[in-house]
């Protein structure tokens, strides 16, 4: 166990700096890094000009930028945000909470609304219902993650049950099978031929047997959700990382991207870790 | 063939048809401006009525449908083309290029696929022709959208290294090139095909995402994500109704690439 610990922290601290390096690239190479709108601030003279491109000049090895970035936020500082002219810290801090908060509603109320579709699924084993509950997630996984958050401002509710929806088709559509496979082993088949209730085969045998699996869908959903806030937050005028990644990519900000994409990677990295580690810890003690 | 998958073809058939019928069914090109009917509701001329700058929107769904219906499957065909050449190849050649892709491919599946994309398209210009935009766009989705593909790809192709007709083959004095494109590619194929159906639903969706967001197709062309984007301006869901037949049109679109898509996992299974 403890080598899969070690092994997880090994592979999530070599993804998160080469996931830094990647964006601090892409920022390096994308058409117009050089081009400072202040630089054509026309009550800027000509030293502050200079002075201006002498800073972005420092930012040209891309190499050199990310190891004193490294070098920095290792004694925590983080930078200055290039558009919004605040430390990136402090951004981070301010918008993290709403971004947290949105996630963790969205994804509770997602795997809420799917575990429940799924169980009650299997467990009424009726066609019709089950053809209904696919159609309704199936809907929505053909509905760009964009579209539901601008309904959500359109219907006025809140932007965490738009990121309940992105997340709920994926996770019900993993959990149905998982359950409707688990439902037809051999084991269950027999539990229910002796007339065990329901509920006993339910959370005895059929639950048990797929936590595992299920974490698994877990750390994915967490992926998901992340990647769903950037739209629902730009779009609902939600001012929190994701808006923050939006604004910062927008603005070619290459202290604030970097510092955004080093936490997206990370937060997702020890979910899926996470997930895994556990579920390992399960399946060990089922051993 | 079952019912489901006969109804997604008729669809899929029925809206590529009318798609590339645009230049008879629509009354006028996509950036046709008509001045004096800005805005305008559902008409016998503008069946879907006009946008704000009067522009027919039942001719910019045809035409917005063309592009996204071309493009989809050409940025899924580049991808699978890109997962093939890393992922099967660091797979058959094992070793450290297997670790080597799936240190490549880890790193691009902890980056949320929406937040990569966003991000990328975002440093990319903005302010470039329609066309340019047009090939970007899929360009970007072709080109970072191998990743999944490429992990699934590497695992098979490393267990088909180890299989026997390979071992036999490559016993036999058959070249590592040879071996490669002739016995281990073409077993290859079914995961090939299912992921390149994947990838198309995947990409429509996520042209639209980056459309809304201001970041897809550049104006006066029609995608079905800048479409979309007319969304943003609704007040209530009843007032404007036919503002949401783009959805309606994608939503049926990716269910059928869904059903379909069923049908060639089981050949990949």
């Amino acid at each position: 166990m403890r080598a899969r610990i070690a092994g997880h922290a090994l592979a999530l601290v070599a993804t998160v700096f080469l996931g830094g390096l990647f964006s601090a690239t892409l920022v390096r190479l994308a058409p117009g890094f050089d081009v400072d709108e202040q630089q054509l601030d026309p009550h800027l003279n000509a030293e502050s000009v200079q002075a201006l491109r002498a800073a972005r000049r420092q930012e040209h090895n891309i190499f050199q930028f990310y190891f004193s970035y490294m070098n920095r936020a290792a004694h925590g500082d983080l930078g200055t945000s290039l558009a919004l002219g605040q430390p990136v810290r402090t951004l981070l801090r301010d918008r993290a909470p709403l971004t947290l908060r949105l996630l963790a509603v969205g994804l509770g109320l997602g795997w809420v609304a799917a575990l429940t579709l799924a169980l009650t699924a299997a467990w009424l084993r009726l066609s019709a219902y089950d053809l209904l509950t696919t159609l309704v997630s199936g809907t929505f996984l053909c509905i760009p993650a964009a579209v539901l958050a601008l309904l959500s401002v359109l219907w006025n509710v809140p932007g965490s049950l738009a990121i309940a929806l992105i997340v709920f088709p994926r996770i019900y559509r993993y959990a149905r099978n998982l359950l409707a496979k688990s439902y037809s082993l051999p084991h269950i088949i027999t539990a229910r031929a002796k007339g065990l209730g329901e509920a006993r085969i339910l959370f005895w045998h059929v639950l048990p047997g797929v936590a595992p699996q299920s974490l698994a869908v877990a750390g994915v959903s967490v992926s998901m959700a992340v990647g769903a806030v950037i739209p629902v937050e730009a779009l609902c005028g939600l001012a929190g990382v994701g808006q923050l990644a939006w604004q910062a990519a927008l603005a070619r900000d290459l202290p604030l991207l970097v510092n955004i994409t080093i936490l997206v990677t990370l937060v997702t990295l020890l979910a899926n870790s996470g997930a895994d580690v556990i579920g390992h810890m399960v399946r060990a003690q089922e051993s | 063939m079952n019912l489901w998958r006969k109804l997604a073809c008729v669809i899929l058939a029925v809206v590529l048809c009318a798609s590339f019928a645009a230049n008879w069914l629509a009354p006028a090109g996509y950036a046709r401006q008509y001045r004096e009917a800005t805005n305008a509701g559902p008409s016998r001329t503008h069946w879907l009525g006009t946008d704000e700058i009067g522009r027919d929107r039942f001719a910019r769904v045809l035409y917005g449908t063309r592009i996204s219906l071309l493009l989809a499957p050409a940025a899924a065909l580049l991808s699978t083309l890109m997962a093939a050449l890393i992922g099967g190849l660091a797979g058959y050649l094992g070793g450290v290029w297997a670790r080597m892709a799936v240190a490549v491919t880890d790193l691009f599946l902890s980056l949320p696929w929406l937040f990569l994309l966003i991000t990328a398209r975002a440093l990319m210009p903005l302010n470039v022709s329609p066309l340019i935009s047009v090939l970007v766009t899929f360009l970007l989705l072709g080109l970072l959208g191998w990743s999944t593909a490429a992990r699934v790809l590497c695992t098979t192709a490393g267990s088909l290294r180890s299989a026997d007709f390979v071992r036999q083959a490559r016993a036999a004095g058959i070249p590592g090139q040879r071996l490669f494109w002739i016995h281990v590619m073409p077993n290859l194929k079914p995961v090939l095909y299912a992921q390149f159906w994947i990838s198309i639903p995947v990409f429509i969706l996520s042209e639209a995402n980056l459309g809304i967001l201001g970041l897809g197709v550049a104006e006066p062309m029609p995608s079905w994500g800048s479409l979309l984007k007319e969304l943003e301006g609704l007040v209530s869901l009843g007032d404007e109704p036919w503002k949401f037949v783009p959805l309606i049109l994608l939503v049926l679109v990716v269910i059928s690439f869904q059903l379909l898509l069923s049908r060639h996992d089981e050949v990949a299974a």
